[in-house]
């Protein structure tokens, strides 16, 4: 069996739910001609025509609202953010209007709003955020953030599937890094499910996207000391799988929360806030965190590379908390 | 004149902490070397403290009632124009455990980011769960193992000598003292439940509230721990005391005249004695699934005091005669009464007497003393008409009971020991 990266995952979920369901169709900037600029959707415009692959003026709000409108008319849109830094351009129409509608007219909006995001390929501040969390604190949508190919297909699928909407921030580092072979069948990863990527016993690390890799680097070099690890890939950030953060911090008792995102009101705050607000009895360490600092992405490599939350610290962490 | 710092003591190898519970010099005060300067109280004795040096006691850093760690300066003597120390009492590494590891700022690792700030070094911590730094963990399985967090105090390999999770478990595993019972012994899955620390019902009337002292407390901890360590059974026995009583006032003048007061308690403790020393196993402890025999018969007396209670110990108490006995159960209560006893005094004992009968009473069940397997309770003597070759006859009796381990010594061991004893007082010479 072929490998397939995490790239062609996505291409394919979308592609096989486009061959399945003629309510699914996919909109954005240079989608169709060019195959998108990470050529998610090459070769589409050829199969599925221009009336489901369609190229769009650079108008974030408008693609996102043109897909809000087509969805309460009964389809299925999938809209593309060429960054998912210009993902803020519809901030409005995400957050205000899309996450709302089921709540005001008990009408859901099933589009997904997808888009590359993450550091480290030299981006630098406008091609290289994570900006879940705007989302995250948006009661009404659904947030999620493979690390693997096989979650990207299965959660791009599940998101299709999905009757409110979905933000699919697909990590950009991983697109043609990460492969693996995928079964031939129809299958969805379920949005909200955690998944354990490697047990350990010494402590948790709980993390998501590009981070689930620089953790399982880690690991592999803690293991030569001795130190178990416990690797728990979120998956989905909301609703996100509080039973297997919890069950886990209260197996190994001491926990690390890795993400790439910048540090306050990121991630791993609010899981900090309920490992103590519901296993603190069963912490025998500190919560730790590890995130970027609170500043944009540096556009500078070397600065980059600092910013990065990577494998090395996720080790010096490790030693630490160990110790405690 | 230099100086003299007047550390607190350690009294005893598991001893960290101990109070001062009076001085007996005031600041100003000029004290010569070895004379009395403080008293202490700790879980094991109390007692009086002699100066260290001559000259004027300078400062006193610890106040009456004041609980501080073994080596904590508790007071200057200098030569009395030196200006007064200031501040807390200097707090030092209490164990040598501790201080293998360098003392470092408390306060969790620092986080990740650039270059972390280090906080300022604490002021001297309160309390022995500053000092053994439990997580919410390891206070949750010390609480459903009735744990006392303070006995795991320097023994913790975390930073900066914290208690882990590692620590406690091994700790549990390797059969802690207040642990339910360990794996070898068929009691149910869910050990006995611990006790509440306060008694669910209230008294709503007017009371007053006295806290406990450290003996009070130790001795609590420790009734309650051996309750829920040993499977208590106890059995009684009758001894006609007619032939050491006659032995007694035989012997009472000569003991007399050689400065010794001669009770019926050495009678006892030779005739346990020398049980012990054919039933070894009553003389044993338990460790884990191991049973441990010991060499020596050391045998502890419980002295009851006004403050509470002590057990100092009769060392080879079966290489001494009857006068020697004596002599040592003298001197053991007349130093317990009066603070002298030395840490030494009260370690190491292997079977345990007391006296429920010394105010009259029938007989008495006692808990065993922990590690010990056994102790024997002496009730009150009494003149009795007892059947003997189907004749009523006038007889001094006592009752004598042997509360043992079930789960060391079986009911027919411990009945054909106090067979023994009861033989060995029965058939006294006279």
């Amino acid at each position: 069996m072929p490998l397939t990266t995490y790239v062609e995952a996505i291409r394919q979920g979308i592609w096989e739910e486009m061959e399945k369901d003629e309510r699914v169709f996919v909109l954005g900037e240079d989608v169709g001609i060019y195959g998108g600029a990470f050529k998610v959707t090459a070769g589409m415009l050829e199969r599925f025509g221009e009336w489901r692959i369609i190229d769009t003026p650079i108008s974030e709000s408008g693609i996102v609202g043109a897909a809000i409108g087509a969805a309460l008319m009964g389809m299925r849109p999938i809209a593309e953010m060429q960054f998912a830094d210009f993902i803020s351009c519809a901030f409005d129409q995400i957050t205000n209007f899309a996450a709302k509608c089921r709540y005001r007219w008990g009408a859901g909006v099933p589009i997904v709003v997808r888009g590359p995001s993450g550091g480290g390929v030299h981006g630098g501040p406008f091609h290289s955020q994570n900006p879940e969390m705007y989302y995250v604190h948006t009661p009404g949508l659904k947030v999620v953030c493979p690390a693997t190919a096989y979650d990207a297909k299965g959660l791009i699928k599940a998101a299709i599937r999905d009757p409110d909407p979905v933000i699919y921030f697909e990590h950009k580092f991983l697109y043609r890094r990460i492969k693996e072979e995928l079964p031939a069948d129809d299958f969805i990863v379920p949005i909200g499910k955690a998944a354990i990527r490697r047990t350990g016993s010494d402590m948790t690390v709980v993390t998501y996207g590009a981070m689930v890799h620089a953790a399982l680097e880690a690991a592999k070099e803690l293991e030569r000391e001795g130190i178990d690890l416990e690797i728990l890939d979120l998956r989905s950030l909301l609703p996100f799988d509080k039973q297997a953060v919890l069950d886990s911090v209260r197996k190994t008792n001491k926990v690390i929360l890795l993400h790439e995102d910048t540090r306050i009101g990121g991630f791993a705050g609010e899981l900090a806030a309920i490992i103590s607000e519901e296993a603190f009895e069963y912490l025998d360490g500190p919560i730790r965190r590890i995130t970027a600092p609170d500043t944009p992405v540096p556009y500078s490599p070397p600065l980059e590379e600092f910013f990065l939350p990577k494998a090395s610290d996720v080790i010096r962490v490790a030693r630490e908390l160990y110790a405690y | 004149m230099a100086e003299t710092q007047v550390k607190m003591p350690q009294m005893g190898e598991s001893i960290f902490e101990g109070t001062v519970t009076k001085w007996l010099k005031k600041k100003g005060d000029k004290v010569q070397r070895d004379e009395p300067l403080f008293e202490i109280s700790t879980d094991k004795i109390d007692t009086e403290i002699p100066s260290p040096a001559s000259g004027v006691l300078q400062d006193i850093l610890v106040k009456e009632g004041q609980t501080v760690q073994i080596n904590t300066t508790v007071a200057i003597i200098g030569d009395g124009a030196a200006k007064p120390a200031e501040g807390k009492p200097e707090t030092q590494e209490p164990s040598p455990a501790q201080a293998k590891q360098p003392f470092r700022p408390s306060g969790p690792p620092p986080v990740a980011g650039p270059e972390p700030t280090t906080p300022e070094k604490d002021e001297a911590e309160e309390g022995e769960h500053e000092l053994i730094r439990p997580s919410p963990l390891v206070r949750r399985i010390a609480k459903e193992h009735g744990i006392d967090l303070a006995s795991l105090s320097g023994k913790g390999t975390g930073t900066n000598g914290r208690v882990t999770k590692r620590d406690i478990l091994s700790y549990i595993e390797q059969g802690a003292p207040a642990a339910p019972a360990p794996k070898p012994v068929e009691v149910p899955k869910e050990g006995p439940p611990a006790p509440p620390a306060s008694p669910p019902m209230k008294f709503t009337g007017e009371v007053e509230r006295v806290p406990m002292t450290a003996m009070r407390k130790a001795i609590a901890e420790h009734m309650i721990m051996s309750r829920r360590t040993s499977a208590h059974v106890t059995t009684l026995f009758e001894v006609d005391c007619s032939r050491i009583l006659k032995a007694k006032e035989k012997q009472q003048a000569e003991f007399e005249r050689s400065g010794v007061k001669l009770t019926v308690t050495p009678f006892f403790v030779q005739a346990a004695a020398t049980a012990l020393k054919r039933f070894p196993l009553v003389n044993s402890s338990l460790e884990g699934d191991t049973i441990v025999y010991k060499q020596a018969i050391n045998i502890g007396i419980a002295v009851n005091l006004e403050w509470g209670l002590i057990v100092p110990v009769i060392k080879h108490a079966d290489e001494r005669n009857l006068f020697g006995l004596a002599k040592a159960i003298n001197d053991l209560g007349e130093r317990a009464r009066n603070k002298k006893l030395t840490p030494e005094d009260v370690k190491d004992g292997t079977f345990t007497i007391t006296n429920p009968g010394q105010y009259g009473g029938l007989i008495g069940t006692p808990i065993i003393n922990q590690p010990q397997v056994a102790i024997m309770g002496m009730g009150g003597i009494k003149k009795r008409a007892v059947v003997i070759d189907d004749a009523i006859a006038i007889r001094p009796i006592i009752m004598l009971s042997l509360s043992f381990d079930h789960r060391v010594i079986d009911g027919a061991t411990a009945d054909q020991f106090m067979a023994e004893v009861q033989k060995e007082l029965e058939n006294w010479p006279v």
